[in-house]
């Protein structure tokens, strides 16, 4: 198998990885970069559970060929603790609302609700579901997380507003 | 169960915090079988058939093995035969016939999985195929192909009827039948669905050099299963190994673990060929089309009732597609008799359930097992009966609710029981008495005249104490305290997502007497686990709390026994540090020694007080310090480890009389939906939902809330779009593209949840199973908005745009009422 060398920025970090033409981000991630919490639920775009963010737009990983990464921002679930392993407002959010069952879907859902404020602080509960429509979840039935989502917008204004004081 | 806590006193149980694992499930580092590995491991993968009905001629593997990279490839020509399932009827590689698409027939171990791939594709099968029969009307016909020739036991077969069935005959059916005013009847069914984990299917088998092979499986039953890889040990000529069975995060279960699977045998297989662990995961068009799902039904129901609306007999006869080969979707009519006999009070009941085997998939378990299939039927006719009496639709169910103390005619002893309160809040929150037969409100003009709105609802009953179907239906909890104050809990059962693991913590945490950050969750291990029968029947919470109540209880007792001895000098010794450090400190007059006694004292938050003494930190002792001193003392040193096995309160059913008081206790809910249909398209919408269960106490707001939406999801689902789809027995629909599930954009409905408490008195502090309620009443909940709006019954699950546009056009060119749809 021909491999050639794939660098780009993971988390913040830059990374090498060997790659052959056939991989998919999501085999870089979970395979020679070690990143397990990117999940593959049905490798063929349907279900979401591969979401990571790739310069701030949500793309499947287990169709995103990894070539094509190639000097991009990737940011995946492991990228969102704080420094000092702190989860991240969306993460406390699904934790303290319910978010989180199996947990398979989780790390996708997760993504898609960071990008989505990213870009839309204030979502409307319209936007919130149209944001994880392409996140499949058994467990949920989304009541818990469409509540986390509304949750983690309104932690990110308190805390947006709690840093301009200080 | 629970004497020791009044419902004011409750610290934990009952609260609205997070669940333990939810903070790594978040941040991505809980370990699923897809993330293990072992060192060394090779990668199964298996060569499913390619035909529904075929004699294999033979099997050519020599290019397969061939392959650089490959370390093993077996068929039935070259490994021992395992036999699988509760029947026997099935074997993990097949060696002379295929009799469903997904059989196994081969399988390569490679050092990954593009390679493993790779070669089951060089595996060349030669078949000779044979007719198949894939409707279980048709296979039941004298000329039929028959897809067993011969049973376990070699004896000759002549029919594909299975030799097991279900029957209970109770009253006087003849009587009732003479005695009602009104007789209604109807065929109703329901589709196959999948259970669609999030997380699909996968195992690591590994050997270690004594031959004993530890497991790592996705599985529902790791005592069952352990049973089932023994047998298959032994099969193998390796008599005195033993299966060790590890389960890691689930990505979901819903019914799928259940059994143990082919895949797993044949891992097994391929770890004993090669000498090295071997992974074998499914991918999601393996899990959609190789793995068992939810069985189909074909239901008729007749009811009656006298003219004030007392329902006098039911009788109910199921037929259900067994498929190739028998798992626990042949078990469903042990559960189709809760709703055939003890939903609502109907005296002379007759059931009868008959299974026949077919081409097509063989069935496993999913969420309510038999209930949804058959509650569908009776709820949608107790409608129909309704309409038949002229009485309103939710007066006649709450004419003949359950009450707390009977006894059903299934025999089920009826303790404590909320339909009555479940009804009457779905009612209310639903806007019952303004909504109902209003013949289809909606606008009378305008873009949206086309649309009319209506509102059902439907009730259920279903184990709530757990479901006695084998010789033990027990489990036990381990509770082992650490020198630190820290308890860790051993439980056989399973954590897939359901919440299990909040239940548990809180419970400890609550009759011990410490924080919940203070409890572990054990892995559930059979090597280091207490027996338990598995997680299903609604029953985890239920059987894993009252162990844990019971080791508890035995935890306390021996901290306060030794308390006892070393209270007061652990007091003393507190008060002279205390004085050291503040030496102006008055203690407030108490005898320690005289108000020690085991009897006195009290431990809440992990702090060990004396009842009747001041309040000073002095008096108050640290259960690591108390554990402390009970470890190091020198030859009499002891640590606290308990044990305790709790075996609820029920029978074995008879299951040839289908009777028998097989639950400690028994939930029931009633669900209520609005929708809206549109008469041009045939689309259903919901517009709003009421789930009123009857959970007997709840143990932790957001998981109960947690279950019951995902329940509900699945049920509208069921109700609404998934249906495995099948030409010739082959499964055409293999991803979430084809084969629908609820998504964030179809739940965008109110719900409002009641949860009525009955404070059950066989429940841990109460409580009730609650994890398959929640999807079994809610089809035809909404089948009976749908006939409120647009005057169509639709019998046969998924209630799909088509049928409805088909039911509403056989309306429009009938007078007659006859709006009945034809069968699939």
């Amino acid at each position: 198998m021909n491999t050639t060398s794939l660098s780009f920025e993971l988390n913040g970090a830059t990374v090498t990885a060997p790659v052959a033409a056939h991989h998919r981000l999501i085999d870089v991630l979970r395979g020679p970069l070690g990143h397990n919490g990117t999940k593959e639920g049905c490798g063929n775009g349907e279900c979401g559970a591969c979401t990571v963010i790739v310069d701030g737009r949500v793309v499947n990983a287990c169709l995103y060929p990894a070539m094509e990464v190639q000097g991009r921002r990737v940011t995946t679930i492991e990228g969102l603790l704080g420094p000092g392993g702190e989860l991240s407002a969306v993460q406390q959010a699904f934790v303290a609302c319910g978010g989180v069952q199996c947990g398979f879907c989780s790390p996708g859902m997760i993504l898609s609700v960071e990008a989505l404020l990213d870009s839309h602080p204030e979502p409307t509960d319209g936007q919130i579901r149209d944001a994880l429509v392409g996140n499949l979840c058994r467990c949920t039935g989304y009541v818990q997380i469409i509540d986390a989502a509304r949750q983690a917008a309104r932690m990110r204004r308190d805390n947006a507003a709690g840093g301009d004081h200080v | 169960m629970s004497e020791s806590t009044t419902r004011s006193a409750l610290r934990h149980i009952g609260s609205d915090s997070p669940r333990p694992d939810a903070a790594d499930k978040a941040a991505g580092r809980a370990s699923y079988i897809h993330d293990m590995a072992r060192p060394g491991m090779l990668w199964g993968k298996v060569k499913f058939s390619d035909h529904a009905h075929a004699r294999i001629v033979n099997i050519d593997t020599s290019r397969a093995e061939r392959l650089p990279g490959v370390r093993a490839v077996i068929s039935a020509a070259n490994t021992p035969e395992l036999r699988m399932g509760f029947m026997g009827d099935n074997v993990a590689l097949k060696g002379d016939k295929v009799r469903q698409y997904r059989d196994e027939v081969a399988a390569v171990a490679a050092i990954d999985p593009d390679i493993a791939a790779e070669a089951v594709a060089l595996i060349d099968v030669e078949y000779e195929p044979l007719p198949g029969v894939f409707d279980p009307v048709q296979a039941l016909a004298e000329d039929a192909p028959l897809v067993h020739d011969r049973d376990s036991r070699g004896k000759p077969l002549t029919s594909n009827a299975l030799s097991l069935s279900y029957h209970h005959t109770s009253g006087d059916l003849a009587a009732g039948e003479r005695a009602s005013k009104h007789i209604v009847q109807g065929e109703f069914s329901t589709q196959l669905m999948q259970q669609s984990c999030m997380g699909t299917s996968g195992c690591i088998a590994e050997f270690d050099l004594r031959s004993n092979l530890t497991m790592w499986a996705k599985t529902q039953i790791p005592f069952l299963a352990q049973k089932d890889f023994n047998n298959a040990l032994r099969a193998m000529g390796l008599k005195h190994s033993n299966a060790r069975v590890i389960v890691p995060t689930l990505g979901g279960a819903f019914g799928t673990g259940l059994d143990t699977h082919a895949y797993e045998y044949i891992a097994i297989l391929l770890a004993w060929r090669t000498n090295r662990p071997v992974k074998i995961v499914y991918d999601r068009v393996e899990e959609f089309a190789c793995l068992s799902p939810r069985q189909s039904s074909r239901t008729r129901v007749v009811q009656g009732c006298d003219g004030e609306g007392r329902l006098t007999f039911r009788r109910v006869e199921v037929l259900q597609d067994n498929g190739a080969y028998t798992s626990w979707g042949a078990t469903y009519p042990t559960v189709m008799l809760l709703p055939a006999t003890s939903l609502y009070r109907v005296p002379n009941v007759q059931f009868d359930a008959q299974l026949v085997y077919t081409n097509n998939t063989y069935c496993q378990a999913m969420r309510g097992y038999g209930n949804p299939e058959v509650n569908w039927a009776i709820e949608s006719n107790l409608d129909e009966l309704a309409e038949a009496l002229g009485m309103d639709a939710y007066e006649l169910r709450h004419r003949n609710r359950n009450l707390p103390g009977e006894v059903t005619p299934m025999g089920l002893k009826v303790t404590t029981c909320g339909l009555g309160e479940c009804l009457e809040a779905t009612a209310k929150h639903l806007d019952w008495a303004n909504k109902r037969g209003r013949a289809g409100q909606g606008a009378t003009s305008g873009p949206g005249r086309h649309v009319r709105r209506g509102v059902g609802l439907a009730s259920l009953v279903h184990v709530g104490g757990s479901g006695r179907i084998y010789r033990s239906d027990g489990g036990g909890v381990i509770l082992k305290l650490d020198d630190f104050g820290n308890v860790y809990v051993s439980y056989g059962g399973v954590e897939m997502g359901q919440g299990l693991h909040s239940a548990l913590s809180l419970t400890v945490a609550e009759e011990l007497g410490v924080l919940p950050d203070k409890v572990f969750i054990n892995q559930t291990d059979t090597a280091t686990c207490p027996w338990d029968v598995g997680t299903h029947a609604s029953r985890g919470a239920f059987i894993a709390c009252n162990a844990a109540i019971l080791a508890a209880r035995k935890a306390r007792k021996q901290l306060f026994e030794f308390a006892q001895e070393v209270f007061a000098d652990e007091a003393a010794k507190a008060l002279k540090k205390l004085r050291r450090r503040q030496p102006d400190y008055e203690p407030p007059a108490f005898d320690v020694a005289a108000h020690v006694s085991a009897d006195h004292f009290r431990m809440r938050d992990g702090v060990l007080t004396l009842e009747g003494a001041p309040d000073e930190p002095w008096l108050q002792l640290d259960l690591g310090r108390l554990l402390r001193a009970m470890h190091f003392r020198g030859v009499a040193g002891q640590m606290v480890t308990v044990e305790a096995f709790y075996e609820p309160p029920s029978e074995l059913p008879n299951w040839k009389k289908g009777v028998g008081n097989m639950s400690a206790t028994y939930a029931y809910g009633t669900q209520g939906v609005e929708v809206e249909v549109d008469t041009l398209t045939g689309e259903v919408r919901i517009v709003n939902m009421v789930a009123a269960h009857d959970v007997g106490r709840v143990l932790n707001q957001q998981t109960l809330a947690g279950q019951t939406y995902g329940a509900l999801a699945q049920g509208i689902g069921y109700a609404l779009y998934e249906q495995i789809q099948t030409e010739q027995g082959k499964m055409l629909n293999p991803s979430f593209t084809d084969y629908k599930i609820p998504t964030a954009a179809e739940m965008d409905f109110p719900i409002h949840l009641e949860f009525v408490e009955t404070d059950d008195p066989a429940g841990p502090f109460g409580a009730k199973g609650v994890g398959e309620p929640g999807m079994v009443p809610t089809a035809p909940a909404i089948a009976n908005a749908i006939y409120d709006a647009v005057g169509v019954r639709i019998r046969h699950l998924p209630i799909t745009p088509d049928k409805v546009l088909a039911a509403l056009e056989g309306k429009g060119r009938s007078d007659t009422g006859d709006t009945t749809e034809t069968a699939p």
